[in-house]
């Protein structure tokens, strides 16, 4: 089985993607999508309606989507795998931008919108740059300086990056994704896949529930106002 | 690659019904225009997508686009230093946050391009286009459509530098579409509008006709239309000159004909 993890800020155009994905490839490959949202999701029904194939959805609620992608990255292969699929698709929110959901072993996509500013791929760190290919979407609202200045800003993250440029709704331009899905090879050893990046710095007490402001109230990871330094409280 | 010698051959698809194209090729070459026109919704936006990506068979009309003759390869798709064809979009949805300067030097950065006051040189070219001046400290954002429009066909000649240029409904932006023909003429770039006005339409040395997503003419500008293009010219000057008035608070009283004189033609 192959497992193709796309990730992106919301509205980039993902779920556009994974339609023409499934489109062109679920003729030589049988497919099995997988949405991680936070606290609605319809892509799943939608995509089962449109393909009549295997769907599901799970939320992450107060986790990030990409964190709670990587909690249940291992039972959606298995699950991807009884229902015959040869082709698993991971589409995940993305929103907390400090990591990245995508492991080795994998294709790992980011969406991103043309017109969401020029200032977008700078903020966006891991996502782009652990990612094997940027697909950007809506390049049909722009004009060929916008689209260069844009593709300029996104090899600025990643300066080696394969980047695809598309019309997502009519799938344009989209044959050098199609192409590298197919060539992807498949998961050789399950036990053996990992995250690609490092994830953010541990976890601090606000993350645990704590509701005390100031940092004299938390432990571990620590900041101050004045100065960058983090620094560590507690035992 | 000689960029000049780039010429764009474009082969039929079909109708919905299965049906062949009504043409044999349409070619493109250095220094020609030509017009896309028709309804809203018969495939005009199909068609110029089509050549923007250099369709193989695998978009929804079927068609193919050859550069120089043979398959492009795939740099001229996906390299944008090396595409030949510029499109420029009716949406002014500019990227945000950036001020005119910036743009430019972010898109000559881009292209590795190092020739000094190529920025001053695309925003003076720009503002022959359009009567708003354009400034290099003016964001992007703020710019009117009819300005957006004006920069990035001065970006497409001088930065981009294609052969080959797509312009989609140039004429609602409020751009001197005489000017931009010109120029676009002056450096032999072979340019395709998508148009409804008549003028651009009548200028340009062919015209494909669209209908239900199918190519079902295209008209050759033999010769026989020039008398009705230089009424139109006249009544597009009229209606410039007009404009102007109007936008310069007058008001607009009696006869007209002070607008435009006999025999003179007003460039838009
Ligand atoms: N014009 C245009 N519209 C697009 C393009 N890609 C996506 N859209 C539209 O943008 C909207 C959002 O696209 P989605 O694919 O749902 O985006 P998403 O990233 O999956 O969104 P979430 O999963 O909700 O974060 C839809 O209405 C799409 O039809 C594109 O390339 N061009
Ligand atoms: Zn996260
Ligand atoms: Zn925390």
């Amino acid at each position: 089985m192959r497992l193709l993890v796309v990730a992106g800020p919301p509205s980039a155009g993902k779920t556009a993607v994974v339609k023409q994905v499934i489109r062109h490839l679920g003729g030589e490959m049988q497919p099995a999508y997988l949405k991680i949202d936070v606290v609605r999701a319809f892509e799943d029904e939608e995509i089962a309606r449109e393909f009549g194939i295997p769907t599901k959805k799970v939320y992450s609620g107060d986790l990030c989507p990409d964190h709670a992608g990587i909690m249940i990255m291992r039972e959606a292969m298995e699950w991807a795998g009884r229902e015959g699929a040869d082709l698993l698709i991971v589409e995940s929110a993305g929103l907390c931008l400090r990591c990245s959901p995508y492991v080795t072993q994998s294709l790992g996509i980011v969406v991103l919108s043309a017109i969401s500013g020029t200032h977008a791929p700078l903020k966006m760190g891991p996502m782009i740059a652990l990612a094997d290919m940027a697909v950007v979407t809506r390049t049909d609202l722009v004009s060929q300086a916008e689209k260069e200045v844009f593709r300029e800003r996104i090899r600025e993250v990643a300066p080696e990056i394969e980047i695809v440029e598309t019309n997502a709704v009519q799938g344009t331009g989209l044959r050098y994704l199609f192409r590298r899905v197919a060539g992807t090879p498949a998961i050789g050893d399950p036990d053996r896949v990992v995250l690609r990046g490092v994830p953010p710095l541990g976890v601090c007490t606000v993350c645990v529930g704590k509701k005390e402001i100031g940092w004299q109230h938390h432990f571990g990871v620590v900041r101050r106002l004045e100065g960058t330094d983090l620094f560590f409280r507690g035992e | 690659m000689d960029h000049q010698a780039t010429e764009i051959t474009l082969l039929p698809g079909s109708d919905k019904n299965g049906e062949t194209e009504h043409f044999d090729q349409i070619v493109i070459r250095p220094g020609e225009t030509l017009a896309i026109v028709g309804p809203t919704g018969s495939g005009k936006s199909a068609l110029i997508n089509d050549i923007e990506v250099f369709a193989q068979k695998d978009t929804v009309t079927g068609r193919t686009v050859l550069v120089n003759g043979r398959a492009p390869p795939e740099e001229y798709v996906r390299d944008p230093a090396k595409k030949p064809v510029a499109l420029i979009t009716q949406n002014t949805k500019c990227l945000a946050d950036l001020q005119v300067q910036e743009f430019l030097e972010m898109h000559l950065r881009s292209r590795k391009i190092e020739e000094e006051g190529v920025v001053e040189e695309t925003i003076a070219l720009a503002n022959e286009f359009t009567g708003e001046k354009i400034t290099p400290g003016a964001r992007m954002t703020s710019l009117s459509g009819g300005q957006t429009r004006s920069l990035m066909v001065a970006d497409a000649i001088l930065i981009s530098n294609t052969p080959v240029i797509i312009l989609d409904e140039v004429e609602n932006a409020g751009i001197f579409k005489d000017r931009v023909i010109e120029v676009l003429r002056t450096y032999q770039k072979a340019v395709v509008f998508v148009t409804h006005d008549p003028l651009v339409a009548l200028l340009c040395d062919r015209r494909v006709v669209m209908r239900n997503g199918t190519v079902v003419r295209v008209i050759e500008a033999t010769g026989v239309e020039l008398e009705a293009l230089e009424q139109v010219r006249a009544v597009d000057g009229f209606l410039c000159m007009l404009r102007e008035e109007i936008r310069a608070g007058k008001i607009i009283t009696g006869d007209l004909h002070h607008l435009s004189p006999p025999g003179e033609v007003n460039a838009a």
